[in-house]
């Protein structure tokens, strides 16, 4: 996809057409569709395990996932679900492995924390934190040695971003002028920690400084700045530029994980996340205010998108589970 | 044909032959070269120990130094081995484990069955274990068991040169994640080594020695002493038959079954700590599938439950010796 700039027919000044216009609304949508009906489920007792909601930071993903091909590489987090849907991972796959069906994209054997689909180039969520971003110092590697102009994106939430192996991973990926981005999802909160509270420095782009990388700081929530600023450092990495950090200021809409009752929140908080920090809402009024979409061609995606995870939802409920036969197949079993 | 090198060498040859058969294989680590970005010799040291002098010379950009930083570089190899590279780690001293260990049996060793069986990780991680160096009790473990315990990684460990270039060349074709270790006081040891390319599968071990009274079961280092006590043994009239298990993950069962089958006696020499070691692991098994053929206790000869001592003195006391291995003998023989 192209970061340039383009005129829309509707005369509004996007970076995108309308058609991208309409894709990254269907992928934000999609998502967002795919956490809320995930947290309802839950709600119900039906999904085993740990689940944490992507929902309210769909700008992020996929404003920087538009810029990927499926031989482009990214490292993902606990929190996954959405980097997967915005990769291009199929939503029947991933429900399934969430619900531990044989029918899952891992089989059943991985969950909502482990969800990868190497054919596009989705190489996992992760549940160790920071873990992900040596990987792709790896998966740049690969790709530099091979000169498929490839590019590896790593992805941490703020808590993460002080592990020592993102740390570590900045000054590899520097040293070795590696074709990796280092995406900060900075969200406010280190599961229940407050950021500010965590994190020594006021700014990431001084983080990024010490490790001899240029950063960027965006509005996570405004798609468009995500959008460009994503493109601008891909391609700039893509043409052997060398590594950057974007940091992308970001609100969860849920707690940590589902479940968490987020009294570490202050009063009125998650009100004003829903009623003025949403940014598929504010996504859709600047396109709609600007006359390039109409508001009955967004809602043709929503009713699509409800649809696509009602069929996800009933693919994952009527799979059938894993059996004794699968504990030990896909590993090396040595005794 | 065959001439005489170090085990040092034949590790050096696997490695150039395997660098030079497939593309995809590159090595990386700290001082592997040993001359990254001074003014002097680009090879200076070739590896602390000198495994890998000369191959910078011979493969330019795919023999990489690295920073001290094993969580990165680790994870690197890791991601790049997940992106389709084969690459070799060295982790110098396999201590440093402690700092990257995430990396190796949280990533590498589980992708492959928490993806469902749609990822593979051909990665070696080789490096130095064992104790005699008078380096401490932080650079001359035998963590062995540690790696063993790990479902999804295979853990070699050769006693001899031969054994070494043909295990290694095996583990870089291999398609799960290898660890490699080598035992810092054989480097040095010569046998005979075929000029050309050739592996020794996984999973079998090497009988030494046959013997009708006695089977001793070793790896590494100690099967030399194991072959001492054997020799010494025989001028008495004990027959001990020496099993060197080469591989410890996967481990070759069936040879070590089979010769307490017909010796009723089982003597395990392990270098590493007594709890939950290599020895106790084959005692329990041995002890559950064999008891019927058991003439008399089975003894296991290790390190005492102690880290490594620094004092010379202590140290030649804290690794298995030729004469405990034949007094272990004796006692079984005694019952």
């Amino acid at each position: 996809m192209n970061a340039a700039k383009k005129s829309t027919p509707g005369g509004g000044i996007f970076p995108l057409d309308k058609p991208d216009l309409l894709v990254a609304y269907r992928t934000m949508r999609r998502i967002r569709e795919f956490e809320e009906r995930l947290h309802g489920e839950f709600a119900k007792g039906d999904i085993p395990g740990f689940v944490h909601l992507y929902a309210g930071e769909e700008a992020a993903g996929t404003g920087i996932m538009m810029h990927l091909k499926d031989n482009d590489r990214i490292a993902s987090t606990h929190r996954g679900h959405g980097h997967c849907i915005a990769k291009g991972v199929d939503t029947k796959g991933m429900m399934a492995e969430i619900y531990g069906k044989a029918t899952g994209l891992c089989k059943g054997k991985g969950g909502s924390m482990h969800i990868a689909d190497l054919s596009k180039g989705m190489m996992g969520a992760n549940g160790i934190l920071g873990a992900g971003a040596p990987l792709a110092c790896g998966a740049a590697l690969a790709a530099k040695f091979r000169g498929d102009g490839g590019v590896a994106i790593s992805f941490v939430g703020d808590g993460a971003s002080n592990q020592g192996t993102f740390l570590e991973s900045l000054n590899l990926a520097a040293i070795w002028n590696l074709p990796a981005i280092f995406v900060v999802e900075n969200n406010g909160y280190a599961e229940s920690t407050s950021r500010d509270y965590a994190v020594a420095v006021d700014s990431y782009v001084d983080r990024a400084a010490g490790f001899g990388l240029p950063g960027v700081t965006v509005d996570g929530l405004d798609f468009f700045a995500v959008y460009e600023a994503a493109g601008e450092i891909i391609k700039r990495a893509r043409e052997g530029g060398g590594p950057a950090l974007l940091e992308c200021k970001m609100v969860r809409m849920y707690g940590h994980f589902e479940g968490d009752q987020q009294t570490y929140r202050a009063p009125g908080e998650l009100d004003d996340i829903r009623d003025n920090k949403d940014c598929i809402k504010m996504f859709s009024e600047r396109v709609i205010e600007a006359g390039v979409v109409s508001r009955a061609e967004l809602e043709a995606i929503d009713r699509e998108m409800t649809a696509e995870i009602d069929a996800a939802l009933a693919f994952a409920k009527s799979s059938p589970s894993p059996t004794l036969a699968d504990l030990s197949t896909d590993v090396y079993v040595a005794y | 044909m065959a001439r005489k090198i170090s085990m040092r060498q034949a590790i050096n040859e696997a490695l150039e032959q395997e660098m030079t058969r497939d593309a995809s294989v590159f090595i990386m680590g700290e001082d592997i070269a040993g001359g990254a970005g001074g003014n002097g010799d680009q090879d200076a040291w070739g590896g602390p120990m000198g495994v890998t002098k000369g191959l910078i010379g011979k493969f330019p950009g795919r023999v990489l130094d690295t920073p001290l930083s094993e969580s990165a570089f680790i994870g690197a190899a890791v991601g790049a081995a997940a992106c389709g590279m084969r690459p070799v780690a060295e982790l110098m001293f396999l201590d440093f484990m402690g700092v990257c260990f995430d990396q190796i049996f949280n990533q590498a060793a589980k992708f492959k069955y928490m993806f469902g069986g749609h990822a593979q990780t051909p990665v070696v991680i080789r490096g130095m274990v064992g104790a005699g160096f008078r380096a401490a009790a932080q650079h001359s473990q035998m963590l062995t068991p540690l790696f063993t315990h790990i479902p999804g990684l295979k853990v070699i460990c050769p006693s001899n040169a031969y054994d070494a270039k043909g295990l290694l060349i095996q583990s870089i074709r291999d398609n799960d994640p290898v660890i490699f270790c080598e035992h810092k006081n054989l480097y040095g040891i010569e046998a005979d080594v075929p000029v050309e390319s050739y592996t020794i599968p996984f999973g079998e071990a090497n009988v030494l020695r046959d013997g009708k009274h006695c089977t001793i079961v070793s790896y590494g280092l100690t099967v030399g002493r194991s072959m001492e006590a054997a020799e010494t043994l025989a001028k008495t009239g004990v027959e001990c038959e020496v099993i060197d298990l080469r591989t410890l993950s996967p481990l070759d069962w069936d040879t070590v079954m089979d010769s307490v089958e017909n010796t009723g006696r089982l003597v395990c020499v392990d270098e590493a700590n007594p709890r939950c070691s290599i020895a106790s692991d084959i005692s329990a098994r041995v002890a559950q599938d064999c008891f019927k053929a058991l003439k008399g206790p089975i003894q296991m000869v290790t390190a005492p439950h102690s880290p490594v001592p620094f004092s010379p003195v202590l140290e030649d006391l804290y690794v298995p010796s030729a004469q405990q291995i034949a007094a272990a003998v004796k006692k079984t023989m005694a019952n």
